[in-house]
């Protein structure tokens, strides 16, 4: 029923002028467009279905216009519109040229999502479906009137849907130069609304300025920055950064590693100086984005590196942090009765030895498996772990469900490490980071993070060449278990108590899906990733920058690691030689209409393709 | 211009005073007649704090003065549990918050709000994180919260040290107060009250019950691996043992269990004459449904706590005979002295705004502990200028001086380490799984320490 | 690190050795809790018996407490069964476990929530009328339950075919979460419970065991046989297996590969979809997460009854729900474990383990194509 309204509407009288491309406007694939319509449509329906319109909708975004529910949908017509314009260009193929055609299919496929709503709108109004589905609730149905009335809902979303399709269509349309003013401009009136809390923090005087009490930017200030945003881009703001990156990635030899070093060292200053400057929640931002940033590493190593899938992380997190716990806290199990409490540093150094026991226990029975079967089995380990921890049975160490509460802090004289102080935190996180950072930076340049990558490429060519497959793996166990547990340790101190609930299984995902997401196998992707996900999301039990998404975070943990896997299974920050195992079949198919078949080198990306020497592939 | 300002903002003040005591008043006559006596007195009494410009406040400024500027609101949050599993018992309590700042209208004419209900996910990470964003808003005076006491844990010593105060409303671990005999628990810190229970109590309770009332000698525990549920069931069997029962199974279930026959097989083992399971649903479910099944409990009384104690689960046929402990929720017509609200009132706005009853026996607390944290902070406020003044100090000086309060929950009384709540606990009888409210009101047991 | 590699010789055996000091620890300890457990059933008051439960007497089982905990581990174990057919079934053609297909049986179960209380409040969930519902829930869900497992195969599993194997999985383990929260945030996050099955259902049948773990007994066995005609009987259970075998070749033989693999997720989906409704039945309840475990541990059941064969699959079900209820309270509490069922999830785990040490192709032994035992 909606398809021939539809196909009405779009067939009919659009007042567009069509002779700006050969074809004529409304000449493209009818079917593929009522299909991606379709699709819109659906995925607009589920959001609004889940009740994230009317669950973010608190959230305003520039003060009386935008709010973060809206938001949510108003995405994805934009979206489903530049996709519209997409098409994958093949080598050796020219491609069309973009014109009214593509607009008009954008705002096809735009209505199309928008008369969803409207349908679900009225459906909302009609009937009463509140008993299986939570949301279909008159708070819903108040966002999707807009808080009007019924009839402005219906009409404002095929509308709405329409221009933002069209708009994102409009995009392959525009010169290059307008449109990367464009996104420019978009790009910071959103991130100065949506990291709002992050901006006053660190800029308080700018609270007044730009943002109306407690909510949203003034919609003034809000045109103002897209202008100054776009402004910026438009002479050139984006091609002297992107310059800079270029004339980077072009050094070579001693340059380029002064030029890393300055970066360093530039980053390390502004990482220890920022918190100074900032309050308290962004303090525990960035201390909650260290200890999952640290997690996030030692994944790598295992994962990235040396190709484990261990579904079972966690279990090396609840040992670091049980393992202080116990050693550190008058209040851990009574069969400790007698034993001295350590300092933390004291703790620490037992951790590690510890939990690289347990790395090579659980490693292990492990090794030999198929590459399923371990993740299967490392996830097992990780239940059992926390179930070990919750048991009544070891209750005389662990104190089962009670937890060990009142663990100190972490006391360094000059320095003490507690949660109530986030910036001592983020300090001591700084300091783990950045030796794990270089302890993998090393090992991955090393012949053992060699032997791991040879493993992960192929594991019957790794162990023909010579590589004791199953040391080297259990040494990747090992490493990634010490380096999880450091997290552990701090973990402990931060939080003052340590509870088996804090080890679920959804642990191991979200750190699997920040390495993923980062980039397998790249430290810089760890970080950006951690960044990224952690800080704006947020962690298992911690809230993001998007404080308000801790309901829908999850749903959007498991969507990005679908749409990772499907789009870019190499991560944001992709690994060269990662991404050019996941993508062999296209390199090698490019390579073929390019004539090159026989060289297989010039495939690498010159900015990280330097080391490139491992493995005789 | 400037001039014009001032005095339109002069202006703006006045009618704000002046439309939150009509306001008021017409709140309440909406919620019953006989209400209106009280709450005229509270306007009176409104009335004269706004006379009394600079005049008597509580504190000595020792935690520091918030200043709320005119226009704005007087800031305080909601931490609760309010999603997964445990939301059942969250989301009431945020919603009393949020029906009391309603009911309680303006402090000095100043507005209230709890902000957008915070979620502690009934964690200690996720406690401490949350009580972090808190504490990073200067602006906040107290919390409601949190649901857990996992929570509270690591929630208390951020919200202690930045001066706010916070009032639980279904925290129940002895720890974060005391042992009641006069020795701060492990993890008590200034600032934190509750209007819960102290959960010492309630396993007592239950076993003196068992032993005393039904004369049963022997009993086992089941409990799910939360802090909450072990604790109440290790009571309960330690007491047990300390009346001269037998004590013949102590075990647990994982949350997510549903085939209980295992566990009731070895809880059966022991032959007890009466089982406590102080878990929650879906958990509960299922033993209420499968123990029968199993040989060797056939005749065994099932009991269990406040955390089975909602409707999801008296509606069950399974549930019919059961025991349940938990605080005495018989609020009949106790009303809120501040706001003027009885039970059965709060109990139809609550139903009306959110389609359901509450279904968690807690969210009277929940109601008290907000009417008395504005009650603190009107007692520690005061107007400076168009400004009012808050006297960090003189909250928690007023919440600790509270005495004979009367509540929806009965009568408030607050110790020396923040245990305010009545600390009676009931013993109710389900027999009708068709009439709830019945069984709820069927006490076949008291105790009171 | 160098030294690692210098040390290649010895340490392999040391791993090896390792391997099979727990190999010996494991059925070491298996064994002592076994022989304790005939003791203590025996003589309940034997030194051994005291000394591990702080000198009190054991508890004792009655033949009739050990005839539950059979039927319970029985009814269990042919849900586990049931879902292992579709990991078995989907392993066996594609390689890859397919970690979401617990959650294919969650919708299933959400689904007969759904339509059940919709009939109860009808009137349709009692008398005359139950067993046509039931036949009808049963036949929605399991269509249900189809069409996801379809879907997922089209959105996230065929774009990735051919990919290095990992990559699906964790493909995967991405679908399963947000089917997870998609059904939290859609349903809610709360338990949500069947209406009461009617009184014959419940009362004793045969031998003092309830009617609905015969009835799912009974179906799981009858799925299973159907599934086995299928595949076995049928041209297209016959262009199964040889997909199953080799892809490149079946399809030079005319097999339509795509089409295969649809149905391969379809009857892997079907069969979680009866689960998850005798699931219903059976327990009366369900919740988003009510999938994520039984789904991994029917992965397990797939393992210990050998990937890839079906009978396998459902054997394994057993074994591993016979495991589950039976361990805790045979093995573990003779040795003076306390709080023994809070450990069950433990047990099935390490049931995989030990199958994995002793006899990684699983107690039926695999049928699977050359490149996937690799």
């Amino acid at each position: 029923m909606t398809a021939t309204t539809v196909s009405n509407s779009g067939s009919a009288n659009e007042p567009l002028s069509i002779d700006a491309v050969s074809k004529g406007a409304f000449d493209f694939d009818m079917r593929a467009a009522l299909t991606s319509g379709l699709i819109l449509a659906l995925s607009l329906v589920f959001i609004a279905l889940c009740g994230i319109p009317e669950g973010l909708n608190e959230r305003l975004l520039i003060k009386p216009v935008l709010s973060l529910g809206y938001l949510s949908l108003l995405w994805l017509p934009l979206l489903f519109g530049w996709l519209s314009g997409n098409e994958t260009v093949l080598e050796g193929m020219v491609a069309t040229k973009k014109g009214a055609r593509d607009i008009v299919r954008g705002l096809f496929v735009g209505l199309i999502g928008g008369l969803g709503l409207s349908l679900l709108t009225v459906l909302m109004d009609a009937f009463d479906l509140r008993d299986p589905l939570v949301n279909w609730s008159p708070a819903t149905e108040e966002v999707l009137q807009f808080s009007r009335s019924i009839g402005f809902g219906v009409i404002a979303w095929p509308v709405l849907g329409a221009i933002l399709g069209a708009f994102g269509a409009a995009l392959h349309v525009m010169p290059e130069k307008i449109r990367k003013a464009v996104m420019a401009g978009l790009g910071t009136v959103l991130s100065f609304a949506i990291f709002a809390t992050f901006i006053v923090d660190v800029a308080d005087f700018l609270d007044d300025l730009l943002y109306a009490r407690r909510g949203g930017l003034k919609w003034g200030w809000a045109i103002a920055l897209f202008v100054i945003g776009a402004g910026a881009s438009f002479l050139g703001g984006g091609r002297k950064i992107s310059e800079m990156k270029s004339s980077y990635q072009a050094a070579t030899g001693p340059a380029k590693r002064q030029q890393t070093t300055t970066l360093i060292l530039l980053s390390l200053a502004a990482l220890i100086i920022i918190p100074l400057i900032t309050g308290k929640i962004t303090q525990e931002l960035f201390a909650n984005i260290g200890i999952f940033l640290l997690l996030a590493l030692g994944l790598n190593i295992v994962v990235g590196l040396a190709g484990i899938l261990d579904l079972g992380y966690v279990a090396f997190f609840a040992v670091g942090g049980y393992t202080t716990a116990v050693l550190t806290s008058p209040n851990r199990g009574p069969d400790f009765e007698g034993f001295p409490t350590l300092p933390w540093w004291g703790a620490l150094l037992v951790t590690i030895i510890i939990a690289g026991l347990v790395g090579l226990f659980i490693g292990a029975p492990v090794i030999r498996m198929r590459g399923d079967y371990l993740a299967i089995v490392t996830l097992g380990f990780g239940e059992i772990i926390r179930l070990l921890f919750l048991s009544d049975w070891l209750n005389g160490w662990f104190n089962g469900a009670q937890g060990i509460t009142n663990v100190p802090p972490a006391d360094f004289g000059f320095f003490s490490v507690k949660g109530t102080d986030p910036r001592s935190v983020f300090y001591l996180v700084l300091f783990f980071a950045a030796i794990s950072i270089y302890v993998s930076w090393r090992l991955e340049r090393s012949r053992l993070g060699r032997a791991w990558m040879a493993i992960r490429e192929d594991e019957s060519v790794a162990e023909a060449m010579g590589i004791n497959t199953v040391n080297m793996k259990l040494m990747a166990f090992v490493v990634g278990a010490v380096l999880a547990s450091f997290s552990g340790a701090i973990f402990a101190a931060k939080v003052g108590s340590i509870f088996p609930t804090s080890f679920l299984i959804l642990v191991s995902v979200i750190i699997l899906v920040v390495v993923i997401v980062g980039g397998m196998g790249n430290i810089m992707g760890i970080i950006v990733g951690s960044v990224v996900l952690i800080g704006v999301l947020g962690g298992p039990k911690q809230p993001g920058l998007l404080a308000e998404f801790s309901e829908y975070k999850l749903l959007i943990y498991g969507a990005l690691l679908v749409v990772m896997m499907l789009k870019r299974p190499e991560g944001l920050v992709p690994n060269a030689r990662r991404s050019r195992e996941l993508h062999q079949d296209e390199f090698l198919q490019d390579a073929w209409l390019k004539g090159e078949v026989d060289t297989d080198d010039d495939m690498v990306d010159p900015s990280t393709g330097g080391e490139g020497t491992v493995a005789p592939a | 211009m400037k001039k014009l300002f001032s005095i339109l903002s002069v202006l703006l003040a006045f009618t704000l005073v002046a439309a939150a005591c009509g306001s008021d008043a017409t709140d309440v006559v909406d919620a019953g007649t006989d209400a209106v006596e009280d709450a005229v007195d509270g306007d009176d009494d409104a009335m004269e704090d706004d006379a009394m410009e600079d005049g008597e406040h509580l504190g000595d400024g020792s935690l520091g003065v918030v200043t709320v500027e005119a226009g704005d609101e007087i800031q305080i949050r909601s931490l609760e549990a309010i999603s997964g599993d445990v939301a059942f018992l969250g989301l009431p309590n945020q919603r009393g918050t949020q029906q009391a700042v309603e009911d309680y209208g303006q402090i000095h004419g100043f507005d209230v709000t709890s902000g957008t209900g915070l979620d502690d996910l009934c964690s200690a990470d996720g406690g401490q994180a949350a009580a972090q964003t808190i504490v990073a808003d200067e602006q906040v005076i107290g919390v409601i919260g949190t649901s857990c006491s996992g929570a509270a844990t690591a929630a208390a010593p951020l919200i202690s040290e930045a001066g706010m105060v916070m009032i639980s409303a279904s925290n129940t671990s002895p720890a974060l107060t005391s042992d009641q005999q006069g020795n701060a628990g492990e993890n008590y810190n200034e600032g934190y009250y509750r209007t819960a229970h102290n959960d010492l109590f309630q396993g007592a309770a239950m076993a003196e019950f068992v032993f005393n009332d039904l004369g049963l000698t022997t009993a086992a525990a089941i409990h799910d691996g939360d802090p909450y549920t072990e604790g109440l069931a290790s009571a309960f069997t330690n007491s047990f043992e300390e009346l001269g029962g037998t004590v013949t199974g102590f075990t647990a279930v994982a949350k997510e269990d549903t085939d209980m026959t295992p566990v009731l097989t070895e809880i059966a083992a022991g032959s007890p004459e009466a089982l406590f399971f102080p878990i929650f649903q879906p958990a509960g479910d299922f033993i209420a449904d499968q123990a029968p099944g199993v040989s060797g409990l056939e005749n065994t009384m099932l009991l269990a706590a406040d955390g089975l104690l909602v409707d999801g689960y008296l509606e069950l046929e399974a549930s019919e005979g059961m025991h349940f402990s938990g605080p005495d929720t018989r609020f009949g017509e106790n009303k809120n002295q501040s706001t003027g609200v009885s039970a059965n009132e709060f109990l139809a706005t609550y139903e009306e705004n959110n389609g359901q009853a509450p279904e968690a026996p807690f969210w009277g607390h929940a109601y008290d502990a907000t009417a008395l944290l504005l009650d603190a902070i009107d007692a520690a406020s005061w107007l400076d200028g168009d400004n009012l003044m808050i006297d960090r100090a003189g909250v928690r000086e007023f919440l600790n001086g509270v005495r004979g309060y009367e509540g929806i929950i009965g009568t408030i009384n607050c110790d020396d380490f923040g245990d305010c709540g009545s600390q009676k606990i009931t013993i109710i009888q389900h027999l009708d799984s068709g009439d709830i409210e019945g069984s709820k009101a069927n006490v076949v047991f008291e105790y009171a320490p | 690190m160098t030294t690692a590699i210098r040390a290649k010789g010895a340490a392999k055996t040391n791993v090896d050795k390792f391997l099979t000091l727990l190999r010996v620890l494991l059925i070491g300890a298996i064994s002592v809790g076994l022989l304790a457990f005939i003791a203590q059933q025996i003589d309940p008051g034997n030194a051994f018996a005291k000394w591990t439960h702080d000198g009190q007497e054991a508890n004792r089982l009655t033949g009739e407490q050990f005839k539950g905990l059979i039927v319970s581990g029985l009814s269990q174990g042919a849900m586990y069964g049931l879902i292992a057919l579709g990991y078995s079934m989907v392993y066996g053609v594609l390689g890859f476990i397919n970690f979401a297909h617990g959650e294919v049986f969650m919708v299933g179960a959400f689904t007969g929530f759904i339509m059940s209380n919709k009939f109860d409040e009808a009137g349709l969930w009692e008398g005359g009328a139950f067993i046509p519902t039931v036949l009808f829930t049963v036949l929605i869900a399991t269509l249900i339950a189809t069409g996801l497992a379809v879907l997922m195969e089209r959105v996230a599993y065929r774009p990735l075919r051919g990919s290095p194997r990992l990559i699906p999985l964790i493909t995967s383990i991405g679908v399963s979460f947000f089917i997870q929260n998609a059904v939290i945030l859609l349903f809610g996050a709360g338990a949500k419970s069947y209406p009461p099955n009617p009184d014959w259902l419940q009362d004793d049948w045969i031998l003092g065991i309830e009617g609905v773990k015969i009835v799912v007994i009974i179906v799981a066995a009858i799925s299973m046989a159907g599934l086995w005609y299928f595949v076995e009987r049928t041209k297209t259970g016959k262009a199964m297996r040889a997909v199953a075998e080799d892809k490149e070749i079946a399809s030079l033989m005319g097999i339509n590969v795509n089409r295969t693999i649809v149905t391969t997720f379809a009857v892997g989906g079907a069969m979680a979809g009866i689960g998850g409704m005798l699931w219903g039945l059976l327990f009366r309840s369900v919740i988003a997460t009510t999938g994520f475990l039984p789904g991994i541990k029917a992965f397990t059941a797939a393992v210990v009854g050998g990937v890839g064969n079906l009978g396998g699959a459902m054997a394994g079900g057993v074994a591993l729900g016979g495991a589950e209820s039976l361990a805790p309270l045979t093995l573990l509490e003779p040795l003076g474990i306390s709080g023994v069922s809070q450990l069950r999830d433990a047990v099935s785990f390490v049931l995989l383990i030990l199958v994995l040490l002793i006899k990684p192709t699983g107690l039926f032994g695999e049928r699977l194509s050359s490149d996937d035992r690799a």
